[in-house]
């Protein structure tokens, strides 16, 4: 597998703030790699350092073994980058602005094709200021494709969109990946993380935390998981007490409650199936990356 | 090349889409002209002046009132507005650096000053046979260099300017003063003479003055074009130092 970012002790320093303090990890080709934390963890500046807008004042960066900085000429025409929070001119038309950026590139997508893809195909002729947030965002990811970029940054990609957008951009990432395209994600969504990334690292006041895949940092967590349910038939206590997995078992009425670590799951209705008991109405709780980023960083995400 | 072409092209297609803008920068001057063309006594030769009429005087003011509408109350406001809204950071990332889209917008706002200042020799000659500038040549380079000028302190106030408002509310405050040196209330050659000397080191009391040289069949005066080349200079330069990107 080829490595095109590898980034060692990237540090960044605005007049008195650490915005990036000390950030590594290195994005493989084809992967969708992302950059998880909270508000203000450094994750806007790190993917800037990246892509060759902001320039670093310490560490090493090389992008497609190129220097992102320094190179940047090289690499514009090789990255795509989608910025949150900017905007276009209010009467640009959405078809103006597609053809307008793809003549910027050597070897463009069919700007077309690209908004046909995103379901932009029917508003080539509105102006920009007209789009829904939705629409723009589109957009926005249209813009950073059209020049068939081999890596793609996209930062905070779902923020300000409803739920049903939100499911339909992810669709599309996994598309943009199918055809080749590296993707570094920039989120604070959880949720996002572990439905599109193959890894991710976990980035906490300008340090990263953990590097590793979304099921391999919930796994380093000695989380709780709980199962509810109810049982078929009178049940004993100590059927389940008695398990190694098993922390306790509470009731809530005719609800059974299990609290445990490790294969909790298999042990539970192992015993059960066993003794010829039916769990009816099964629940369960698993840990979740929100757990993981607690563990690791001693707070939730959202303070 | 190619893409500052796009740009420009983009430029003017935004800038032919605000009915404001069209008005003042490409209308207003012409119609100017047939306004006060149309007051008879303008049209009579005043001995206050040497003889001209003050319709004759007032071309030359509205052609510096084009450029002055549109590097003052156009180009700030839009490019310090592209910052605001991050159309120049959202540039950055593409192979085209930001500094072509301010180009572009300038060469837009040019094309635009060219074609208004057309219109304005073809309306003051055609209705009030206002006679085209004798001295060709050293109209359009006295033209060039005003225009110049005052892009250089357009795109310095739009390097500073905080914001597209506060770009436009700088613009229009030098507006004023602008204008009044270049005659616009009242024509330089009817103003006290010492008003007359300060207005000389303005960009547009300097700029009238050689556009009127040229028009009634002179060169311009090396002292006006001077003055025009150290604006262009001065504002441009700090400009270009003083340009925040984002």
């Amino acid at each position: 597998m080829e490595t095109v970012i590898e980034c060692d002790h990237l540090r960044k320093v605005y007049r008195d703030t650490v915005a990036v303090d000390d950030v590594s990890f290195t994005v493989q080709r084809g992967e969708i790699f992302g950059i998880l934390g909270p508000n203000g963890a450094g994750k806007t500046t790190t993917v800037e350092c990246v892509g060759g807008i902001r320039r670093p004042d310490g560490g090493r960066l090389r992008v497609l073994g190129l220097d992102p900085w320094h190179d940047r000429s090289a690499l514009r025409q090789r990255v795509g980058v989608q910025l949150q929070e900017s905007q276009l001119q209010d009467k640009l038309r959405l078809g103006e602005a597609l053809e307008l950026f793809s003549s910027f590139y050597r070897r463009p997508a069919d700007w077309r094709e690209l908004a046909d893809v995103l379901g932009l195909a029917d508003k080539l002729g509105t102006p920009f200021g007209k789009l829904s947030g939705g629409q723009k965002q589109r957009l926005s990811i249209a813009l950073a494709l059209v020049g068939n970029p081999e890596i793609a940054i996209l930062d905070e990609l779902t923020t300000g969109l409803d739920p049903q957008a939100r499911r339909d951009t992810w669709d599309l990432i996994e598309q943009v990946r199918a055809r080749g395209v590296t993707i570094v994600l920039v989120t604070h969504f959880m949720e996002e993380a572990e439905r599109l990334c193959d890894r991710l690292a976990l980035i906490d006041s300008g340090r990263v935390v953990a590097t590793d895949t979304p099921a391999g940092l919930v796994s380093r967590v000695e989380a709780e998981q709980r199962i509810r349910f109810r049982p078929s038939v009178e049940l004993d206590d100590r059927l389940l007490t008695g398990l190694p997995e098993v922390q306790a078992v509470t009731r809530h009425g005719a609800t059974v409650v299990v609290t445990g670590t490790g294969n909790l799951l298999h042990a539970v209705t192992s015993v059960l199936a066993r003794n010829q008991i039916v769990a009816m109405e099964l629940r369960v709780d698993q840990a979740s990356l929100d757990d993981a980023f607690v563990a690791l960083t001693g707070r939730p995400m959202d303070n | 090349m190619n893409a500052l072409y796009k740009l420009t092209r983009a430029e003017l297609r935004l800038f032919l889409r605000e009915p404001v803008g069209v008005f003042f920068g490409f209308a207003f001057p012409a119609i100017l002209v047939v306004i006060l063309g149309s007051i008879p006594s303008f049209r009579e030769p005043d001995k206050d002046i040497g003889g001209l009429r003050v319709i004759d005087l007032y071309v030359t003011i509205s052609v510096a009132l084009t450029l002055a509408m549109l590097a003052l109350q156009v180009t700030p406001a839009v490019l310090a507005g592209y910052r605001e809204r991050g159309v120049l950071r959202r540039l950055s990332t593409t192979p085209v650096h930001p500094a072509k889209l301010l180009a572009a917008q300038l060469a837009s706002s040019l094309l635009t000053a060219l074609v208004a200042v057309a219109l304005v020799l073809a309306v003051a000659r055609l209705a009030f046979h206002v006679p085209l500038p004798g001295q060709f040549a050293g109209f359009v380079i006295a033209f060039l260099l005003s225009a110049a000028a005052l892009f250089a302190v357009g795109l310095f106030v739009a390097a500073v300017a905080p914001s597209g408002k506060a770009g436009n509310t700088i613009g229009v405050v030098l507006f004023f003063p602008v204008m009044f040196f270049a005659g616009l209330w009242v024509p330089r050659e009817a103003m006290p003479a010492a008003l007359n000397r300060v207005g000389d080191f303005t960009p547009l009391g300097a700029g009238e003055q050689a556009l009127h040289d040229a028009a009634t069949g002179a060169w311009p005066h090396a002292g006006q074009l001077v003055v025009l080349a150290a604006y262009v200079v001065a504002f441009g330069l700090a400009a270009a130092r003083l340009f925040k990107w984002e």
